[in-house]
């Protein structure tokens, strides 16, 4: 599945080019290009303040750049809002669980379903038996089944992530960004974390921001090292693992 | 049946059977003509809290505005309810017979071009909902699309509920000033001053409400309501889950303004005046303390909220006027402190459990429902 070889201009799905954001004349991410191609899984390392969450807030809208493009299934997403990128297709996980903790884990599956999400959809929204299949496809997958009415508050810092994860499968995106997906996980939660990323990666691209580097190991096929705003290195991981600069600035600590 | 379809038919529907029966039976069998009539008053700002319960409690917009938008539907059937009465075998001794008293003293010959609308009582009607929910959303708009909120918001509703306050005192000839539009006395050629219509009155206000009530919970049990917690959770979350956010907090403003407008108009119709002494800030705030105290994640606890709070200031403020506010003041801070889902949480997490031991068997006493996702309320 990793398609490692020549990059073919149909099967890149994302394309990052010449982009520059600067907070008040400092430049988190500087002149980058990044290309991500159909059903790759990238993972993005680089020491605190490479830039790794700001590239992922560039893709998603959150943060405007101030230069250079973003083209996602050729289209320019920079000057759209985050609900319109979101329905082209492109699904992000936050770095710190962010999850309704007021509803239950199917409600907060349900409002991630892409149906009903004008003011006057949401209000006529059925929870059709189609939907709930999907839900509960969708939590046996996370691991969630038989926690589909616990609210979500209660659940352990792992279960929040796998079901903010879960709320991104629904929308079924092409592209998904999880920033640091394990983060705060137990051994055992990471070994199941490594395993759904796995299987959700067939038939979509993933964007992983990562510092565990033995979870790296573990699901990487590609990686990009990200320093002080640009690409340092690209590659597989036993390259990048060899690389000297990387060992350097990054792997070295 | 059984006890869980029981629980949850009472927990739908008990807190609604036993309100309408207060208000459908008790009250006009206890009450006097004069108090059915002050319960009447206190209802129409009913219609406010339901608003704010779902623009405040289910969504996080605090506003301290919601007078004006119940001023605005107040006003609209003042207007017409003035221009019936200043026919001009009424007004005939003024300078221009035919227009209202307070524009003839203020040398205004002829009717302002936006009082000519209110002849008609089909327009009046809509207008009561429609201008509320106008001017809601022009404001709403303007900040939510901006993404202005939080207290940002609740200030801009203040600053807007002081400038439209001085607007309408200011402008005398055209809107009555500080005293307000006064002296109403038929609706259709129905004279809405005697006992009688008062009490009928009543029930139309009552009923409103109720289904005033019943159009709150279809939104809240929908989609939409969870939406609306969600978005009060976790608002980036929800636009990063492909919502366009603003038009849902839009929405929901909008909804609040119509349904203080149409409270407006009752109060209007029972009370025989508007003014803007009614309208400004400190109701609006008082309307906030209302809905603080009767509980803000539950309709019917609002609306209660709105009766008692309303009956103790009557009763003390007779009594102690100096004081009164301090104490409303004190009970705010006490209720946000202290019980934050206000009596509706109290009933939830003390009466209901006891309740359903005694009724229903339950041997231990069932942890209390999280307050958000009980949208039965």
């Amino acid at each position: 599945m990793p398609h490692i070889g020549p990059v073919v201009e149909s099967d890149i799905l994302l394309a990052l080019e010449g982009v520059t954001v600067s907070f008040d004349g400092f430049k988190a991410v500087n002149d980058l290009s990044l290309y991500i191609q159909k059903g790759e899984l990238r993972v993005i390392i680089g020491p605190n303040g490479a830039g790794k969450t700001t590239v992922l807030d560039l893709i998603c809208g959150r943060t405007k750049v101030s230069e250079g493009s973003i083209a996602f299934k050729d289209t320019e997403v920079t000057k759209l809002k985050e609900h319109e990128i979101v329905r082209l297709g492109i699904g992000r996980k936050f770095q710190n669980p962010s999850i309704y903790e007021d509803l239950t884990v199917l409600e907060n599956l349900e409002i991630s379903y892409p149906k009903g999400r004008g003011v006057f959809g949401a209000l006529g929204f059925r929870r059709t038996a189609e939907v709930a299949d999907r839900i509960d496809e969708i939590a046996d997958m996370i691991f969630l089944k038989e926690h589909l009415n616990t609210k979500a508050e209660i659940l352990s810092h792992g279960q929040k992530q796998w079901l903010e994860i879960g709320m991104l499968l629904i929308q079924d995106p092409e592209l998904l960004m999880l920033d640091e997906p394990v983060a705060g996980m137990s051994v055992a939660e990471r070994v199941k974390t490594a395993e759904l990323l796995n299987r959700i990666i067939e038939g979509r691209a993933v964007i992983v921001i990562e510092h565990d580097m033995k979870f790296v190991e573990s699901i990487a096929h590609r990686v990009t090292v990200l320093h002080q705003g640009k690409v340092l290195a690209e590659g597989r991981m036993d390259k990048i693992q060899e690389d000297p600069k990387v060992r350097e600035v990054y792997l070295g600590h | 049946m059984t006890n869980a379809k029981l629980r949850s038919l009472a927990s739908n529907w008990l807190g609604f059977v036993l309100l309408s029966a207060l208000l459908i039976l008790v009250f006009p069998a206890v009450l006097d003509d004069f108090r059915l009539n002050l319960v009447g008053k206190y209802l129409s700002f009913g219609f406010v809290v339901l608003g704010l319960v779902l623009c405040w409690g289910y969504t996080g917009i605090l506003s301290l505005g919601q007078g004006i938008f119940f001023g605005l539907g107040g006003y609209c059937i003042a207007m017409f309810l003035k221009l019936e009465a200043s026919t001009p075998e009424n007004t005939a001794i003024q300078s221009t017979p035919g227009i209202p008293d307070f524009m003839d003293w203020n040398q205004l010959t002829e009717l302002p071009f936006f009082w000519e609308p209110f002849h008609s009582f089909a327009f009046t009607v809509i207008a009561i909902m429609a201008v509320p929910a106008a001017v809601a959303f022009i404001l709403a708009y303007a900040m939510f699309k901006r993404r202005v909120g939080g207290v940002y918001f609740a200030i801009i509703t203040q600053a807007v509920t002081a400038v439209l306050t001085i607007l309408i005192i200011g402008q005398q000839g055209y809107t009555g000033g500080i005293n307000g539009i006064t002296d109403l006395r038929t609706l259709l050629g129905w004279d809405i001053r005697t006992d009688e219509a008062h009490n009928i009155l009543y029930f139309i206000c009552v009923a409103l409400l109720l289904v005033c009530i019943l159009l709150g919970r279809f939104v809240l049990k929908s989609k939409l309501g969870r939406i609306l917690v969600a978005i009060r959770d976790k608002e980036e979350r929800v636009r990063f889950s492909g919502y366009d956010v603003a038009n849902f907090k839009v929405f929901v403003f909008c909804v609040a303004a119509a349904l203080a407008g149409v409270g407006g108009a009752m109060f209007t119709l029972q009370v025989g005046f508007m003014s803007p002494t009614i309208i400004g800030i400190v109701p609006s705030i008082e309307m906030v303390i209302f809905c603080a105290l009767g509980g803000r994640l539950s309709l019917i606890g609002a609306v209660l909220g709105a009766l008692i709070v309303n009956a103790a200031k009557t009763t003390f403020s007779e009594m102690f006027p100096e004081l009164w506010l301090f104490a409303m003041g004190g009970l705010f801070i006490g209720v946000t402190l202290f019980f934050p889902r206000g009596l509706a949480g109290l009933v939830d997490d003390y009466v209901v459990p006891f309740l359903s031991k005694v009724f229903l068997g339950d041997k231990k006493t069932p942890p209390p429902e999280p307050a958000v996702t009980k949208l039965a309320e």
